[in-house]
């Protein structure tokens, strides 16, 4: 069972986010990259699958430079090798781009699973793993906060606001995760020092077999229009007590139509 | 001439930082408050491997080195001591004195299951009549039929008690030297060994999460084999394990100094008085700067004496150096935290307060600040 994990290194979530003025995309330089959330817990089942069934884990990042950080992180907790998609054609990419890459990327790598998180922290899209599906021929799988894998097919729980629906497929396939999927383990020491020896593909958009006409942000399908920055938070309801308390807070959560 | 980390060792640090806000963070104040040990963190510890890191990996450890132990220390204690000092007595004293001197057997007994934190070690030396004056030991080991019967009394032993202690190793009395002085032995004794018995509960000031314990040996008998290292150098083996201790305490004492310059920020940026942030006064500026750079300069005092024992070097002075600056440091910072909060730093519900009552012990365990003193200067030539 091999196993490939998108992995995606996006602004820390704990530090204020930019946008750069001069092209309207993420400023990297402006706060540290980390790995993005839901893909720790990609990654996480992926070695949970691997844990049963054998076979090999490998990171698939397209990133700059500094994404070796998240890479480097990504093998510490246990993955056995990575490909890094790098080149600056590719800056700016929306996510059907992103997408289109990541697929063609996919073509140097022998895989029977594509896990990926469900979204991003940055730009919150959710479609890579729809797009990426559509655009490899597989079947596509989504919001899993459960994955089973029989023989030649992949059975995951998708989670909706009811419950949940079972939903099955054969193999190769992509299947996107939700948070309540696992709890990503800490790395320890011994794979942090075996980390660095794992082998780290570097890829071009030309090795993977990209058109760089159809990639980066001259050619992007979705525009950037304006951007501003997100409103100082304003002072919250105090609400005092003076034995009506609950009902206070009742009537405010009514109002806002939270009940 | 750098004391930046290598990448594996920032790598280390960042999940340890991360572990510690993560999980430690949210539950320990409970469990402080109850004086409970937090298995539930232990094992969560364990299975990051923090308490194999220094060891081989042929007894199950990460095969890192003392220097990566150093790190998870600060990180811990940054958040919580209680936690911290439970990992640098399960690694230093517990599993090292067997790492360093026991035999081939001990090793494969005990290292795999104290390496993986499954169970936890201790080390016995501290006596009601005897702390920092080692040679005072009473505690006597009786070569007997083939076995040693141990009788006395350890005092305050970190982690000797716990439902996952496996063993502790005591110095004790084996017999006079020539010169007539006594011969002082270490003896690994399991837990669960008839006549090895906890003694009175202690009400401690600080450290409410860890687990310390008087120990009381009546007629304690043990295989001839749990004679750990050689016989009679049970104090003068113990001796470089103490100046790595000394690091070690050193490293935890940074954290705790560092924990409050992050909540003493963090709070001059939300408290706010005469109409500002508190953050906006001088008085409160220059408190934090000091603290800073204390925590700074503590922090490189203990890299110094790490780089210096991982190279193989003389790094005795330099050990002792870093624990009295770093227990002074700790100390001075929880002292000037629990100020910048004010009447809130007095309530155990922020983690200052917890600091408070934390740093006064790092002055005293593991060589008191009269002890490092006492090290210097006779490092220095000064008459012993």
């Amino acid at each position: 069972m091999n196993i490939v994990v998108l992995v995606k290194q996006v602004p820390d979530t704990a530090t204020e986010r930019k946008l750069d003025p001069a092209d309207s995309t993420v400023d990297r330089a402006a706060s540290d990259g980390v790995i993005n959330e839901l893909d720790e817990y990609a990654i996480e089942e992926a070695l949970l699958l691997k844990e049963k069934h054998g076979g090999e884990v490998t990171i698939l990042s397209a990133g700059p430079d500094q994404a070796t950080d998240s890479i480097r992180k990504a093998l510490s907790m246990g993955a056995d090798k990575a490909v890094h998609l790098n080149d600056a054609a590719l800056h700016g990419s929306d996510a059907l781009q992103t997408a289109y890459a990541l697929a063609q990327a996919l073509g140097t790598v022998e895989y029977d699973l594509v896990i990926l998180g469900s979204e991003s922290t940055d730009a919150r899209t959710g479609v890579v793993g729809a797009a990426l599906a559509e655009y490899l021929g597989l079947p596509q799988l989504t919001l899993a906060n459960k994955v089973d894998i029989d023989g030649t097919s992949v059975r995951i729980q998708r989670q909706t606001d009811e419950g949940y629906d079972v939903v099955e497929a054969t193999l190769p396939a992509v299947v996107s995760v939700v948070e309540k999927i696992n709890e990503p383990r800490y790395p320890s020491f011994k794979l942090i020092m075996a980390a660095k020896k794992k082998p780290v593909a570097k890829l071009g958009a030309a090795d993977a077999g990209i058109d760089t006409a159809r990639v980066g942000l001259a050619n992007a399908t979705t525009e950037v229009v304006d951007f501003a920055a997100a409103p100082p938070r304003a002072a919250g309801t105090v609400v005092k007590d003076e034995g009506n308390g609950g009902v206070q807070i009742a009537d405010y959560l009514a109002a806002k139509k939270f009940l | 001439m750098s004391h930046r980390l290598t990448p594996e060792h920032e790598d280390l640090r960042r999940t340890v930082e991360d572990f510690a806000r993560t999980e430690v963070a949210p539950v320990i104040g409970d469990y402080y408050e109850r004086g409970a040990f937090p298995y539930e963190v232990i094992a969560a510890m364990g299975r990051m491997g923090l308490f194999g890191l220094p060891f081989p990996e042929e007894h199950g450890g990460m095969g890192g080195d003392y220097f990566a132990l150093c790190l998870a220390l600060e990180e811990l204690a940054r958040v919580d001591s209680s936690v911290a000092i439970t990992l640098e007595a399960g690694v230093s004293l517990g599993a090292m004195p067997i790492h360093r001197f026991g035999s081939a057997e001990q090793k494969k007994t005990w290292l795999p299951r104290l390496c993986s934190g499954e169970a936890l070690g201790a080390f016995g030396l501290t006596e009601p009549g005897a702390g920092s004056d080692a040679g005072g030991t009473r505690t006597t080991a009786e070569l007997v039929d083939g076995g040693w019967v141990v009788n006395g009394v350890k005092s305050f032993i970190t982690n000797s008690g716990t439902d996952i202690t496996a063993l502790v190793t005591v110095t004790a009395v084996t017999g006079t030297r020539p010169d007539g002085r006594p011969e002082i032995s270490a003896i690994l004794v399991p837990s669960g060994t008839p006549g090895f018995a906890l003694g009175q509960k202690y009400s401690k000031v600080g450290w409410n999460a860890s687990d310390t314990n008087e120990l009381v040996f009546t007629d304690c008998r043990v295989p001839e084999a749990n004679l750990v290292g050689e016989r009679g150098r049970g104090y003068a083996q113990f001796l470089r394990i103490l100046d790595e201790g000394r690091v070690a305490i050193a490293a935890l004492s940074v954290g705790l100094a560092q924990g409050c310059v992050d909540e003493s920020v963090r709070y001059a940026g939300e408290r706010s008085a005469f109409g500002r942030n508190i953050g906006h006064y001088q008085a409160i500026q220059f408190k934090i700067a000091d603290m800073e750079a204390r925590a700074h300069t503590a922090r490189l005092a203990y890299y110094d004496a790490a780089s210096r024992m991982l190279a193989g070097e003389p790094f005795k002075k330099q050990a002792a150096i870093a624990k009295l600056v770093a227990s002074n440091a700790a100390m001075d910072n929880a002292r000037d935290a629990t100020q910048v909060f004010g009447g809130y730093g007095f309530m155990n519900e922020y983690p200052v307060g917890r600091f408070y009552r934390d740093a006064k012990i790092l002055e005293i365990g593991e060589g008191t600040s009269e002890v490092q003193r006492m090290l210097i200067a006779r490092e220095l030539g000064l008459p012993a």
